[in-house]
């Protein structure tokens, strides 16, 4: 009896990141979710600028190669053209919190029916490790050598905290992958953000708290363990907005 | 009995699997290296797995396919 395999909508490709970075385990978990609802012949993903800008060779999928930042934007293109499909966009904190901002929050306001998968790590990781929008106070980075000083280069941005006073956004859920409780976390947040597509309750974004030992310059095993000190104390792990179960009541 | 395969290959060492094993099942082959350049991954006392897949779970590169 076979336990685990690799899940079919995942292709034979070898990932090109970094040993230990849990990309890999983010991807696996959504084709894991695209595999156990069977909409894989009907996903269109849409991949982003940022370490994952090659995730189109990893889905078995469907795959659009968005702007940097614009996956939004390009997956509600997507959605409103073709309704019967599931549009998910996967993006890094580079991409959906910095330059993409915008195409997120009003996506959010006009309550797209699409599915965002948010890799948050701290840092730039393609470029070399430079400081996000989403690094901590203090932390080191190529950018900011002495820590982040939040007198000069302000505080990191909460993305769910932020779109949870968005109206339109629907499902807001924060998750890690830094152990096997929370791997299975994110599977669940995961599954019910395409779930949620599935029915048409509108617009789901699952923020999965991520690591980059290579530019936090820490081994595979403690950048998990940073995980647990530094970002989950910063980024509360939890649902920040749940509309859907309302809309099941209606 | 429980079985795991593993495709070495695509192993990139980072230990994760290693680390999460409740029986200490895994290690890193440093004696081997493989087409990437990393030491690849390898069981070395079967006996004590129980097929708990969470090599598998915490593994980025989805090489661990576990049978029992």
């Amino acid at each position: 009896m076979v336990v685990f395999e690799k899940p079919h909508a995942l292709t034979d490709v070898p990932l090109h990141y970094c040993p230990g970075c849990t990309h890999g385990i983010v991807h696996r978990l959504v084709a894991e979710v695209i595999d156990e609802l069977g909409i894989e012949g009907k996903t269109i993903g849409i991949a982003p600028v940022g370490c994952s800008v090659m995730a189109y060779n990893y889905f078995n999928c469907d795959m659009i190669e968005a702007a940097h930042g614009r996956a939004p934007a390009v997956a509600t293109g997507v959605k409103r053209a073709n309704p019967e499909n599931i549009v998910f966009t996967y993006q890094g904190d580079g991409d959906l919190a910095s330059i993409g901002m915008a195409e997120t929050v009003h996506s959010a306001a006009r309550n797209e029916n699409i599915t965002i998968i948010f890799i948050n790590n701290a840092i730039y990781g393609m470029t070399g490790g430079q400081m996000a929008p989403t690094s901590l106070p203090g932390q080191i980075t190529q950018t900011s050598p002495y820590g982040r000083d939040t007198d000069h280069c302000g505080f990191p941005i909460k993305v769910c905290e932020m779109l949870s006073q968005v109206d339109g956004a629907q499902y807001l859920e924060r998750v890690a992958v830094n152990n096997v409780k929370n791997v299975k976390n994110a599977k669940k947040a995961i599954k019910k953000a395409f779930q949620n597509q599935v029915e048409g309750k509108g617009f789901s974004l699952i923020e999965v708290i991520s690591t980059c030992p290579t530019n936090w310059g820490l081994t595979p095993q403690k950048a998990l363990q940073w995980v647990d000190e530094k970002m989950i104390p910063y980024y509360p792990l939890g649902v920040y907005k749940d509309n859907t179960a309302e809309k099941e009541a209606e | 009995m429980a079985k795991l395969t593993f495709k070495t290959d695509k192993c990139k060492g980072c230990g994760l699997c290693v680390d999460v094993c409740p029986k200490k099942v895994l290690t890193l082959a440093t004696d081997k290296i493989n087409a990437k350049g990393h030491h690849p991954v390898q069981a070395v006392n079967m006996d004590d797995c129980i097929a708990c897949a969470f090599c598998a779970t915490m593994c980025p590169d989805c090489i661990i396919t576990v049978e029992r």
